[in-house]
Formats: C-alpha cells, structure tokens, sequence
C-alpha cells in the first residue's frame, strides 16, 4: 500500500501532475478578494476565514476528477480491481495521497494568505487548524463523485456539481469553528469537533461508496 | 498439487446482446488456450468476465487447486488488456517496481523476476530510467508484458499481447507464454496474429451479433 501512496505522490508532483494547480488558484482566488472588496480593513479582516475556507473548497473540487480516471484510462484501475488487496483500501490510500500532494499544501500555504486578508493571528491559526480538519472530507467526498463520473470523458464539472451539496456542512462547520475563534460569545469546540466528525464519517463511508462505484463501472 | 482451471457454461450479455453462451473449458496446468474470431465477436469480452471484470450472466469460473480456494479467482490471474497499464510520466523501473510491490501477495512463495531482470527478458535491459511515455508503441507493449513477471499468477489473460510488436518480438512472447506453461502455468490469449504456441486449445469465437 505504501508504494500506491508514493506513486500516486510521485505522480502528482511530476509534470502535469496537478499538485500546484489547486494551489495556484487558491492563491489566485484569495490574492483578488482585496482588489473586489476594497481597501477597507477591518471588512477583509471579517470576511477572510470564509474566504480562505471558500477559496480551498475551489481549490481541493479541481483535481478530484482526475482520481481515477487517469488509472481507467491507461487500463490501472482493472489490474486493480484484481487484487487481493480490498479496493476500500486502495481508494483511500489514493484518497490519502491526493490529500497529501494537493490538500496538506493548501493548508500550509493558508496563513500566508491570511495575511492578505489583514487577519488577526488568532484567525490565522483557527483557520489553518480547521481548514486541516475539514480538508480531508473534501478529498474523500469527491472520491465518491469522482468514482461515480469515472466513465464521462468530461466528467469534471459533474464531479464537482454532485459533490457540492455534500461539501456544504463542512464548509459551513469549518467557517463557523474559525469565527468563533475570534469573536467571543461563540465556542470553538463543539463546531469544530463536527468537522472533524464529518471527516472521520466520510473516511469509512467515502471509499467503501467510491469502491462500489468504481466495480459498477468496470463493465 | 495439481492445478485446473474449470470454466462451465460461461455466458455474458454487452446491455441486451448475448456475446457467447455456454462456453466450456478445462485447462489443466500447463495447458494453453487461443482464442480466435473475427473483430467484435466477444474475444475481449470473454477475457474480461475471466477477470471478473464484466459480469457472467451464467456460469462459473473454478480454480481446483488453488492455494486459498474461498479466494476469488481474479486474484490468481494476470489482465494484460489492450492498454498497458502504465504511468507515462514515470519511468519504466518505476512502473515495474510499484506493480511488483502492488500486486505481491501474502504469503506468496512462487518465485518471481525482480524488475530489472523481468525487462531483460522483454528485451528492454538498459531502458528503465526511461519515463514510459518515451517509449515506442511497441517497446510499450513490451513493458506491460514485464509486468507479467515480477508478480507470480498462476493464470495468464492476454489480450492481444502482440499489438504493435515485431516479428522478433512476437518470438520473445511465444518464449514467455512457452516459459510460464512450463514453470505450471496456464494462458489464454485473444489473439489475430498467428501465435506459434504448441498443443493449445482454441476457442473460435463466433459472436451472435455478427454473421459468420
């Protein structure tokens, strides 16, 4: 399973691998809310969990389609859906991996960007724990989308559309964690144990769908 | 311990049509299999619900003999499918090395080629720093045989593992299938080119769909 997990890092960091793209536009996105909102402040400061949280939402949605498309395409996905190893597993070892190559770097590049945005360190550190919490759940809920598209030749879109109203609760569990961070009446825990319960219940529940999906499709 | 494969009364359906009924099949250790037919009569097909890749409407597929028999079946066969089931934009080696790793099994004793040994034998020693996708069409192909070799299955399914070689590479696949049947093992191949492997059986398939 480890040289799934390398390969699929292997591959992600060569050319047209895709790990910087969803980085790219992350910074993209979040680099032109200043210039949209104005120089005002005390608003970037307000709105900037959001937009750092909707800004890797984008971000994690763009390279999903490519999971396992790629491993049909070049004949991989038969081989394994041969092997003894449960599929379960080897969809979350990939699940693993993409999260590593274009998940981790999202969360890592995120106070950073926090700094555009004029927050407050107390943010920027809420935002990064939450957005490490909750990232996860994006990658292995569009396991699930990206296994059920895997047979579209242009399946990108669909992916990211049957994937979004899933997404939504993380989302807006993530945002509120990292608000009430900074504003006082509001606590950071029980938001925030919520993400990290959505991630926990797509980690079993995302690749056993994904593994299902992915046998259907093979005929 | 003696080794059989028992195909019985095998059919499978593409949407409504019915590709092949009733197909039966002993292949004893060693044994070899061709299947033949025009274009778009099921060869591939069949293969495929071998693998347990397309779903059989009837029939069942046995391995008397096997190590584990409650495991399926697909886990002691090879796919060589029409595409190669490569990462163009790793290098050969690398290919090589993560299917060997893949696709070794637990408690798996049957000897098997380490990578570099495994291209030797293809006829592309020397080429494994190479990404795959720099590779010709058919030092491709000749690579995915590779595959073949570094991970012990005791059932090989080719389809077509001639696509795109050339006449001395056709030999050096007729030597592998010879080499495999040898060391116990059985092969079926879908194949147009003629294949010079001796004794086999031969499976014609007709196709429903298609007049014959």
């Amino acid at each position: 399973m480890m040289a799934l997990y390398l390969r699929d890092l292997k591959l992600a960091t060569r050319a047209g691998g895709g790990a910087l793209t969803g980085i790219l536009f992350f910074l993209a996105v979040v680099a032109v809310v200043p210039f949209g909102l104005g120089p005002d402040l005390k608003l970037l400061a307000r709105v900037g969990p959001a937009m750092l949280w909707i800004g890797a939402l984008l971000a994690s949605l763009l390279g999903l389609d490519r999971l396992f498309q790629a491993e049909r395409e070049d004949g991989a996905l038969d081989v394994m859906l041969m092997q003894e190893t449960p599929l379960v597993l080897v969809v979350f070892v990939k699940c693993l991996a993409h999260w590593t190559a274009s998940g981790l770097p999202l969360v890592l590049i995120s106070p950073l960007l926090g700094l555009f945005l004029n927050m407050e360190p107390a943010a920027i550190l809420a935002t990064m724990l939450t957005l490490l919490a909750g990232t996860p759940a994006i990658t292995l809920i569009g396991a699930m989308g990206a296994a059920v598209a895997v047979a579209l030749p242009r399946g990108g879109l669909l992916v990211s559309i049957l994937v979004l109203p899933l997404v939504v609760p993380v989302l807006i569990f993530g945002v509120s964690a990292a608000y009430a961070a900074v504003e006082d009446p509001a606590p950071f825990l029980p938001p925030f144990l919520i993400l990290i319960a959505i991630s926990l219940f797509f980690a079993v529940i995302g690749p056993a769908a994904a593994a299902v999906a992915l046998r259907a499709s093979s005929e | 311990m003696p080794f059989r494969l028992r195909v019985d009364g095998l059919g499978a359906s593409r949407g409504e049509d019915p590709i092949f009924r009733a197909v039966c099949l002993v292949l004893d250790a060693g044994d070899a299999l061709l299947v033949t037919g025009r274009n778009g009569t099921g060869k591939s097909t069949f293969l495929r619900t071998l693998a347990g890749l397309h779903p059989a409407d009837s029939g069942t597929i046995l391995l008397e003999g096997a190590a584990d028999p409650t495991a399926p079946v697909r886990e002691s066969l090879h796919y060589l499918g029409h595409r190669n089931a490569m990462k163009r934009d790793l290098t050969v080696a690398e290919n090589l090395v993560f299917w060997s790793r893949f696709s070794s099994r637990s408690g798996d004793t049957d000897p098997t080629v380490p990578p570099e040994a495994a291209l030797e034998t293809v006829g592309l020693g020397g080429l494994g720093h190479l990404p795959f996708g720099y590779l010709s069409a058919g030092q491709q192909r000749r690579a995915a045989l590779a595959r073949l070799l570094v991970a012990h299955r005791p059932v090989w399914l080719l389809d077509e593992p001639t696509a795109a070689l050339d006449t001395a590479s056709e030999r050096m696949v007729e030597a592998l299938i010879a080499g495999h049947r040898a060391a116990g093992g059985i092969v079926i191949a879908a194949t147009h080119q003629a294949l010079d492997v001796p004794g086999a059986q031969t499976l014609t398939m007709s196709g429903f769909a298609v007049p014959a």
